[in-house]
């Protein structure tokens, strides 16, 4: 673990802001999470990594509870996830979501995607709304396509959208699950760079991905499952040249090997 | 043919038409208000609700028009004496009306699922991400684009219902054109096929425009992804 405990500072920043403990989950007879402990601290960067069906991108969906878990506990900035209700969506508000396919709202415009949140949920007034939605809409690039439905953007550009609507709410953390797996290559990058751009400013980040480049610039901490399970993390320098468990030798000798 | 056209001198056809349309857009408008709420029901999360909007459907939808209006002239307003105004004809067209929308209500509601079928579940995810709850999930993201995906379904629905509105006859609306063409028959045997021809045309031009509409609708509203 890279954490180091500060004295000096007050509780509530050196408790880790999303705190897994012996998380377990089964789809069926498949147990897809086994014992996930996890500690995420505030401004890291955490990088999730593996081969497909590992259980990266359920691990994600459990933080803010579009997956159930089976026993266990998760907790944000100190709170345990409560069920299914008002308190679970005044909790989702503080956990900014990117899904592999974008999710945008298909029947509102891309300025109306990103101001829905601020006044819906946190009860903001339209105009400070769009004027937040349009710094957020700038700050990604896509401020110009604001008018625009989700279908009439590139998929780069839809993801960009993704993470301003995201970012609306405000979060304390952002999951990001496999961003860019649904992406033409061209448009990788574009979301990638707003990715390290978030990053670099001290948002704490949840990132499953297959972009070994991403985890390079911008992770803190890689984290590499296999079978539902946390085999290794570590910081980037060191997984990448230097993996121990022989499942992630292999993972990457087979990604890395082109 | 001037036997033909007398008919129209001595029965007035287009006001027995115009009693169907009205029963049919009272019936719809409410159709629709409870056939959303038992969609919505069907899709929460509560157990409950799901079981209440399945079993309600299974019961209307399953049970004869007829007997369903046949039931509130004779159930609601003869024996238990319930009575919608203080008209007579008019208590039994709006006992009619109901009849017709609590009937209807069950076949709007699983066109409305339908729809919701055509929203990807992509949507309510990000939805609840961004810390919706179920109701405001369900009205600011789910139903606008389950009805647009529901035009076809709910035009049919309402197509239906039109032509249904003549079993109003089973519920003693007297003065609706099912009614008025039993009549007519009675009196003037000698066009019965004649009589019949007008009725049929009467509803065709009634529906039609609505089958056009729909269509338009559904392909002018569909929701680009």
């Amino acid at each position: 673990m890279t954490s180091e405990a500060q004295p000096s500072t007050p509780a509530s920043s050196t408790r880790p802001l999303v705190s897994l403990r012996k998380v377990n989950k089964h789809f069926g007879d498949l147990h897809v999470l086994r014992d996930i402990d996890l500690d995420v601290a505030r401004g890291e960067v955490v990088v999730v990594i593996g081969p497909s069906g590992s259980g990266k991108s359920t691990l994600c969906r459990a933080i803010n509870r579009l997956e159930t878990i089976d026993d266990g506990e998760i907790t944000i900035d100190g709170k345990v996830l409560p069920a299914e209700g008002k308190e679970l969506a005044k909790l989702r508000a503080d956990v900014g979501m990117v899904f592999q396919s974008f999710n945008l709202f298909a029947h509102k415009s891309i300025l109306e995607n990103v101001t829905l949140g601020p006044v819906k949920v946190k009860g903001m007034k339209p105009g400070p709304a769009k004027d937040l939605a349009m710094s957020l809409l700038k700050r990604v690039g896509v401020d110009n396509q604001a008018q625009k439905l989700p279908a009439q953007l590139s998929g780069g550009q839809q993801q960009r959208v993704a993470i301003a609507r995201a970012l609306a709410m405000q979060p304390k953390v952002m999951l990001f699950d496999e961003p860019t797996s649904a992406l033409d290559p061209e448009m990788i990058n574009e979301v990638l760079d707003a990715m390290v751009a978030l990053a670099k400013e001290g948002m704490t980040m949840i990132v499953v991905t297959h972009e070994m480049g991403f985890a390079r610039r911008a992770a803190d901490r890689v984290i590499f499952m296999a079978d539902g399970q946390i085999m290794e993390q570590a910081t980037p320098e060191e997984f990448f040249t230097n993996p121990r468990s022989d499942r992630a030798k292999d993972f990457l000798g087979k990604i890395l090997s082109h | 043919m001037e036997n033909y056209l007398s008919l129209f001198e001595t029965y007035d056809v287009p006001a027995a038409f115009w009693v169907n349309i009205q029963l049919s857009f009272w019936a719809a408008i409410f159709a629709l208000v409870i056939g959303t709420v038992l969609a919505l029901f069907r899709i929460s999360p509560i157990p409950s609700l799901q079981w209440f909007g399945a079993a309600y459907v299974n019961i209307f939808r399953n049970t004869p028009l007829t007997i369903i209006l046949a039931f509130g002239f004779l159930g609601l307003f003869s024996v238990m004496q319930i009575s919608l105004a203080s008209d007579l004809n008019a208590s039994l067209f709006r006992i009619a009306i109901l009849g017709l929308a609590l009937y209807h209500a069950a076949f709007v509601c699983e066109a409305i699922r339908s729809g919701v079928n055509t929203v990807p579940l992509g949507q309510a995810e990000a939805a609840r991400a961004i810390g919706l709850s179920f109701l405001p999930a369900a009205r600011l993201i789910i139903l606008p684009q389950a009805f647009r995906g529901a035009i076809a379904p709910l035009g049919n629905v309402l197509i239906a219902l039109i032509k249904n509105s003549t079993v109003a006859a089973a519920g003693s609306v007297a003065t609706e054109s099912s009614g008025l063409m039993k009549t007519m028959i009675e009196f003037r045997s000698d066009l019965v096929i004649p009589i019949f021809l007008t009725f049929a045309l009467g509803f065709v031009i009634l529906v039609i425009p609505i089958g056009l509409l729909t269509t338009w609708a559904s392909r002018r509203l569909a929701v680009a992804r």
